[in-house]
């Protein structure tokens, strides 16, 4: 699952910091990124991953330290520097955000078809044909019946809804893919199903990610290397089947032993 | 329906000479004198030069006559009238805790310096048509007293003494006075050009958004701190002179709301505030003001945007009642080019969906095979 | 477009010549040059509040008082019609106001102020086209905040106009927007054309006249100048087609000019004849007889029976 991975990193954190006031956010948080890799952040709620992925994604400013990110073009641009243009830019081609909430990352009002096609049209498709073939076979792969391309996602279950969002993402190819408890207030035999597919959409494509959970058993299954968060800091970080099995920070052992243990 | 468009021009003057006879209604009835609107209608009067931002009595009883009563309409007319008038300048701010009290009364404090003083007020009236007035019964003189020359300071003051409520922030004499009727509105906008655009808004509006604050949609914990009516001195500083030259008295009421607000990580728990201001006696308006300012600052103060009344540009896009009404009663106009277009797409859409279902009928089937 | 030679001209009833202010005026005008700078760009200006209501043409009212001099000769269309009833009161305000002349003939208008169509006679470089628009935002209704449409055209962000008109034709298997459809203008501003009927967009096209966009109660202007390229949004296999009918006017039998359907009985009798009144009576007038002429009410026919 390495073999995509070149020399560069193609995101880097630089000690990232976010006050709220005098409330830390998170606090020089660092690492690296590299193409195809998958790095979970894990915590409890109120740890800091969530202001993490904001940070990441450039949705948030760092009150101290930066985000790299290494373009299309080959070159490394400070995510805060790029215009606005540039972000959505990078928002609707290289980047992909899967929310926790289906409903906030699709147009709940449009049709699964518009909805896989919007970006598609973003960056200039305008052959109505191809843009609507192109979505079928995203459907497809996300394993929801191109029969039903022409319904709105309000007629959905909780599953294909998160599938259909996933699916919206990745049809302009994206090299990145930042998600948020993807599977948070799904079934368990949904989630499982969901796990599934992005593991293999992820390894299929190459695609790097960085996925905030609460649920160690989705970073076991995703990710290729883990970092762990408490109290706004990155208290451990390292390969995922490394740190689970054998967590050498307290805390880590007490997420670890009070989640995985039967 | 055509001839009447047809006849465009003659149709147009002959409802102009119909409006002018049903607006003097049975000429056997006395006609009512724009002086008559101005005394015993004074709360329409008020409610028509606040909405209309313009401070003249007899020309919003002229209004209100020229309009019928519609209200919407008189302001419409004030505000048309406004808008051709040079400007000078802008006077200096006015000074309510100077004011020359009519009424005030505040919830949050029992007693205080200067007294409550229920003035004229259907408060504690019982709703009974007074069927007296149909007579036109002679009127009981009003009790009277010796003026009191005790200060009135305003409630919030005294907070303010204690550092209990927030300060206001300290004027800048120096700065621009914004203009809503002379620069467009650009978003977000700050305070003072939201109290503006407040100010001129439909009462019924401002008092259905504050009344949607109470009820949960965007809570803010009001108290009336004080709400007080009475006369204001108004001032002008002309470049000329180089002193304040005093330009007469104006009727305002106030309303500051005090709000409950449990502080944040960088600022302690003091209470908030909420202003309304009106031309005349417009209680009712600037009471629903007062919580739709408060509720406004929602994001200044940190708390979740999430209600219609806090959610600036929908409450500043929709308040003015000029506007509203322009372009909901356009809908009178002739759309029949589009409405013709609409139609030609109908049909078509019918006719595509009937042969749709002819093609699956069983004796379609032949049809259906030629289609694919 | 001389407006400039009358300033301060006083017309009839005390107001200033075309009722606004020279001041005002000026403002205007400066809203008007940087929009034929931008073609396409929604310039927010400050709207004055008219002695009529907003969503009555104020916009455009505006737009026509800044550019009006003594010497134009003023036509006034609604709904391609001059005889209307707000193209008669928006007519009579300037007859009142600048006493300037006014005409019904398109040919002869310097400037043409319009409500929902574009006359049918090719307009030339001597004139204005100056069009009433009710909500100036072709984003209006995908998106309601102004705070993000305008983000939107800054920064070309236009993916979601055409998620709707994907959305019509997975619906309908056709773009369903019949009237305010929306344009690119010069390959970069989205623009909403006011609610003309889409049978009309061809003719913003290449335009050789100036056509200025006023929106009163929005505070918008927005402007095409001469020549200007202005493309229909559509899809490569499914390309923008204007409106056609089935029939030709029943009075001067014209094919290709934008009809309006008349109801004439109660038992289903209709007919169609031309929307451009001034159109249909020139070409009555040169000769050419559609199939109901001489059965049509007085009414319908108009003038030129």
């Amino acid at each position: 699952m390495t073999n995509a991975m070149t020399d560069a990193p193609l995101l880097t954190a630089e000690a990232v910091t976010k006050f709220y006031g005098a409330r830390i956010g998170c606090r020089d948080v660092g690492f690296e990124l590299y193409p195809g890799e998958v790095l979970a952040v894990v915590g409890e709620s109120g740890s800091g991953k969530s202001t993490l992925l904001k940070l990441l994604s450039g949705q948030l400013a760092p009150s101290d330290g930066r985000v790299l990110y290494r373009m299309r073009d080959g070159v490394t641009r400070d995510i805060l520097t790029l215009s606005e243009a540039e972000r959505r830019f990078l928002f609707r081609t290289d980047w992909g955000f899967v929310h926790q909430h289906a409903e906030q990352g699709l147009r709940m009002g449009v049709s699964a078809g518009a909805n896989v096609g919007e970006r598609l049209m973003a960056v200039g498709w305008r052959h109505y044909g191809k843009i609507r073939t192109e979505a079928e076979t995203w459907l497809e792969r996300v394993e929801i019946d191109a029969g039903r391309i022409d319904e709105r996602p309000t007629a959905y279950s909780g599953g294909m809804r998160q599938r259909l969002q996933i699916a919206r993402n990745l049809v302009t190819a994206p090299r990145l893919v930042f998600m948020d408890e993807p599977t948070g207030g799904l079934d368990v035999s949904v989630q499982a199903r969901l796990l599934d597919l992005v593991r293999g959409l992820v390894a299929d494509l190459g695609l790097a990610a960085i996925v905030v959970t609460h649920d160690l058993a989705v970073a076991r299954l995703l990710s290729h290397r883990i970092l762990v968060m408490k109290d706004g800091r990155a208290i451990e970080t390292g390969l995922t089947d490394q740190v689970l099995d054998d967590p050498r920070e307290p805390y880590t052992q007490l997420l670890v032993s009070s989640i995985l243990q039967p | 329906m055509y001839v009447a468009v047809k006849g465009g021009e003659r149709a147009i003057d002959n409802a102009h000479r119909l409006l002018a006879h049903a607006r003097r209604g049975d000429p056997s009835v006395p006609e009512v004198a724009p002086a008559q609107i101005r005394e015993q209608l004074a709360l329409a009067v008020d409610r028509v030069m606040t909405e209309g931002s313009l401070y003249d009595r007899d020309l919003a009883a002229i209004a209100i006559k020229q309009a019928r009563g519609d209200l919407v309409e008189a302001a419409f007319l004030v505000r048309a009238f406004r808008t051709t008038l040079p400007r000078f300048g802008a006077t200096d701010p006015i000074d309510t805790a100077a004011m020359q009290v009519a009424r005030r009364v505040s919830a949050t404090f029992k007693d205080i310096p200067g007294g409550q003083v229920l003035g004229p007020t259907f408060d504690y009236t019982h709703r009974l048509i007074d069927f007296l007035l149909e007579a036109g019964a002679d009127i009981a003189e009003p009790a009277r007293v010796a003026a009191d020359p005790v200060a009135m300071p305003r409630v919030t003051d005294l907070l303010g003494a204690d550092d209990l409520i927030e300060r206001n922030p300290p004027g800048d004499p120096d700065a621009p006075v914004p203009d809503l009727t002379r620069e467009p509105l650009d978003l977000p906008a700050g305070r003072d050009l939201r109290l503006q655009n407040l100010a001129r808004g439909d009462e019924g509006f401002l008092l259905a958004l504050g009344y949607s604050t109470q009820r949960g949609f965007g809570r803010t914990h009001p108290f009336a701190g004080e709400i007080r009516l009475g006369e204001v001195e108004l001032e002008f500083v002309a470049e000329d002179v180089g002193f304040a030259v005093p330009l007469g008295e104006i009727t305002v009421t106030e309303c500051q709301m005090v709000n409950q607000f449990k502080g944040s990580a960088t600022e302690p728990p003091r209470f908030t505030r909420g202003y309304g201001l009106a031309f005349g006696h417009c209680e009712r308006k600037t009471m629903g003001m007062a919580l739709v300012d408060r509720a406004l600052r929602a994001a200044e103060l940190g708390e979740e945007v999430k209600a219609p009344a806090q959610d600036e540009e929908f409450v500043l896009m929709h308040s003015d009642n000029v506007q509203a009404t322009g372009f909901v009663e356009h809908l009178k106009l002739p759309h029949y080019v589009d409405f013709q277009a609409e139609l030609g797409l109908i049909r078509q859409m019918r006719a595509e969906i009937a042969a749709r279902a002819a093609a699956r009928s069983p004796d379609g089937t032949t049809l259906q095979e030629a289609a694919e | 477009m001389s407006a400039l030679a009358t300033s301060g001209t006083v017309a009839a009833g005390g107001y200033n010549f075309a009722y606004l202010d020279e001041q005002t005026k000026r403002m205007i005008r400066r809203a008007i040059l940087k929009a034929i700078a931008i073609p396409g760009y929604q310039v927010p200006f400050a709207s004055r509040e008219m002695p009529m209501p907003y969503g009555w043409g104020t916009g455009g009212v505006q737009v026509t008082a800044a550019i009006l001099g003594a010497s134009d000769r003023l036509k006034v269309i609604d709904q391609g019609a001059d005889d209307t009833t707000n193209a008669v009161s928006i007519r009579k305000f300037f007859e009142k106001t600048s006493g300037v002349e006014t005409t019904t003939h398109t040919a002869e208008a310097t400037i043409i102020q319009t409500r929902h169509r574009i006359p049918e006679k090719t307009l030339t470089a001597d004139q204005v086209l100056v069009y009433q628009v009710p909500i100036p935002e072709p984003l209006r209704f995908l998106e309601p905040r102004e705070t993000e449409t305008r983000v939107m055209h800054a920064l070309e962000d236009y993916g979601l106009m055409h998620v709707k008109l994907y959305e019509d034709i997975a619906t309908h298997g056709h773009i369903a927007t019949t009237y305010a459809y929306p344009v690119k203008v010069e390959d970069r501003y989205v623009m909403d054309p006011s609610p003309t009927p889409k049978f009309d967009n061809p003719k913003m096209n290449d335009c050789a006249a100036l056509q200025l966009f006023g929106a009163g109660r929005e505070k918008r202007i927005y402007a095409l100048p001469p020549h200007t390229k202005v493309v229909s949004l559509d899809f490569d296999d499914h390309p923008f087609e204007p409106t056609k009918f089935d029939h030709a006017c029943a009075l001067c039998g014209a094919t290709h000019t934008y009809l309006d359907e008349v109801i004439t009985d109660d038992a289903g009798g209709r007919m169609f004849v031309c929307s451009d009144t001034d159109h249909c009576e020139e070409r009555r007038a040169e000769g050419h007889r559609g199939a109901l002429l001489g059965e049509a009410p007085a009414a319908i026919a108009g003038a030129a029976e």
